[in-house]
């Protein structure tokens, strides 16, 4: 069985992200750029499985600029065996990517397709049900746990209740949670070995599919700002201050 | 007048609080008309009638429904968006999880987590962990919405009398089954409509001390609890105590963080709180930078202090 897992090149979850001074949108010159976590997440379920053999191949795709290149070469160095590059200098919304990733995999008849729930950028929490839809197949987002059997897969979500199992057919879409794995660090004789694995090189062109955009950014600002209240000195000054917002008795 | 489907998640019989803001989102688009999925509803859809400015509230009982599996309710919503304008549901988990199959089945790019309706077309929405707020217009002829419960009133429970009307079931498309749920059992309220929250971090050592510290102040305050993605991780306490870009957006009245640090993460999840309290050790964590009354000290002393002292 193969697995595809698709990858995003995102602002670094450690950065904090600034606005533009004309309210286009956020600042990402001279920003570290980094594969998207809940993807990194995602590419490591998807070696995991490889491993136990469950999986025989694992193919990483990236939707982006020419240096999403650098996010595929690190998915091959934590244990991806080949990559897809389909390069573009648009931004291609979630539901442009979903059907980008529908053609890719009629070309590669994957099993299971393991996505990051959401990318840290645009907040979206869309692609993994968006591509299930389109190919007609079942979803499993938000993953915290992920079983392969002959035939189906089992996916604990987290929910907003708790915990909660689903059995799907697959081929299966499954989209992950913080708490499936922790991804693994590339060795260095992997990052070595990861320069001379595939990597294909294809436009969205090549899948003949439309991926303007559907919705125009009109504005982009910085949220309005708290400003730091008083510290109190001890717990006294504490008490009597939940006691003026009501909040005690 | 355009007329907006909102998909009603519901629990034990209720309709659930996150449903009402994406009700009165939702009005601001035109005539609102409900779906009630699932199994044995007839009671939910009578609560649902019953919530002011409902015009229609469509019923479809069936055990596909059951579970609110994305394969078997976003083909009946399709259906009916041949005659609605826009389809709306609440930020939560499940109404995430059905909205973009929907959309996608629409050929339409969804709107995810609106904090405001500009106009029928445009509206706001948080990214970067809501570090900016994007302004954004679709050019889509049918709409596809979720909204972040926080960001709207409730609609009323009260007031309404919307007819009510069976639709045919799209019944099961035998892709995907619901095995079983720990959903946790609650003693207290619940996060996302908790008046106040007391939220605990990764200083707080381990599950039983976490506990120990944090559920007495609680209780004594009334509050849910909450916790840091930290926290979380470092197993106190299980996923759904989570607060955070990728856990629980919150906005109570009064939300106490102790022992957290302020991640943007963390704070993406919580800032729109009306007042933030914070109690750390280290006077220069982010935490206080937000918070409107900050207490630097130990926590192990000071919040039993504090609970000693309510």
């Amino acid at each position: 069985m193969k697995i595809l897992v698709p990858v995003k090149r995102v602002i670094d979850y450690n950065v904090k992200p600034r606005v533009k001074a004309d309210g286009t949108g956020v600042d990402l010159a001279n920003v570290k750029m980094s594969m998207n976590p809940f993807d990194e997440i995602a590419i490591e379920e998807a070696i995991r499985l490889k491993e136990k053999g469950v999986a025989t191949e694992v193919i990483a795709v990236s939707i982006g600029v020419a240096k999403a290149q650098e996010t595929l070469r690190t998915s091959l160095a934590m244990g991806a065996d080949r990559a897809i590059l389909i390069q573009t200098d648009d931004e291609v919304e979630p539901l442009g990517v979903a059907k980008l990733l529908a053609k890719v995999q009629e070309e590669e008849g994957a099993g299971l397709i393991i996505l990051g729930k959401q990318a840290i950028d645009d907040d979206s929490n869309q692609t993994g049900q968006m591509l299930a839809a389109l190919l007609g197949l079942p979803q499993g987002t938000f993953a915290s746990k992920v079983e392969v059997a002959d035939g189906s897969v089992s996916v604990t979500r987290e929910v907003d209740g708790g915990l909660e199992t689903v059995k799907l057919s697959t081929p299966a879409i499954i989209t992950t949670d913080l708490r499936l794995n922790e991804p693994r660090y590339a060795s260095l004789p992997n990052i070595m070995k990861a320069k001379s694995k595939p990597l294909a090189q294809k436009t969205p062109a090549d899948y003949g599919v439309d991926i303007s955009p559907r919705l125009e950014t009109l504005k982009v600002v910085e949220p309005p700002k708290r400003t730091a209240g008083v510290k109190v000195a001890d717990v006294d000054e504490l008490v009597a201050k939940l006691k003026a917002l009501g909040v005690a008795a | 007048m355009s007329k907006t489907l909102v998909w009603v998640e519901h629990e034990g019989g209720a309709v659930k609080d996150a449903t009402l803001s994406a009700i009165t989102a939702a009005a601001k688009l035109g005539e609102v008309h409900l779906l009630v999925v699932g199994q044995g509803v007839d009671g939910v859809a009578a609560a649902a009638a019953k919530i002011a400015g409902v015009g229609k509230v469509h019923v479809a009982d069936d055990a596909a429904f059951g579970h609110a599996l994305p394969e078997n309710v976003a083909p009946l919503i399709v259906e009916l968006m041949g005659h609605h304008d826009a389809f709306v549901a609440p930020a939560t988990s499940n109404g995430k999880n059905i909205a973009p199959r929907v959309a996608a089945l629409l050929d339409v790019m969804q709107i995810s987590d609106i904090l405001s309706v500009e106009s029928e077309d445009t509206f706001t929405r948080p990214i970067y962990a809501g570090n900016a707020i994007a302004t954004v217009k679709s050019k889509d002829a049918k709409k596809v919405i979720t909204v972040r419960g926080t960001a709207f009133e409730k609609a009323e429970r009260d007031g309404g009398s919307a007819t009510v009307e069976a639709v045919t079931s799209t019944g099961d498309k035998g892709l995907s089954s619901f095995v079983g749920a720990e959903i946790a059992k609650l003693e207290r309220p619940e996060l996302t409509s908790a008046k106040i929250i007391v939220s605990g971090g990764r200083a707080l050592k381990d599950g039983p001390t976490f506990e120990e510290v944090i559920f007495p102040l609680a209780d004594k305050l009334g509050a849910a609890v909450g916790a840091s993605r930290a926290a979380v991780d470092a197993g106190y306490v299980p996923n759904d105590y989570q607060v955070g870009q990728t856990g629980k957006i919150v906005a109570p009245e009064v939300y106490v963080a102790v022992g957290i640090s302020g991640a943007i993460q963390h704070l993406a999840g919580m800032k729109d709180s009306k007042t933030i309290i914070a109690i750390n050790k280290d006077e220069d964590a982010p935490i206080f930078q937000v918070a409107d009354i900050g207490l630097v000290g130990d926590l192990f002393k000071v919040v039993p202090e504090l609970t000693g002292k309510l």
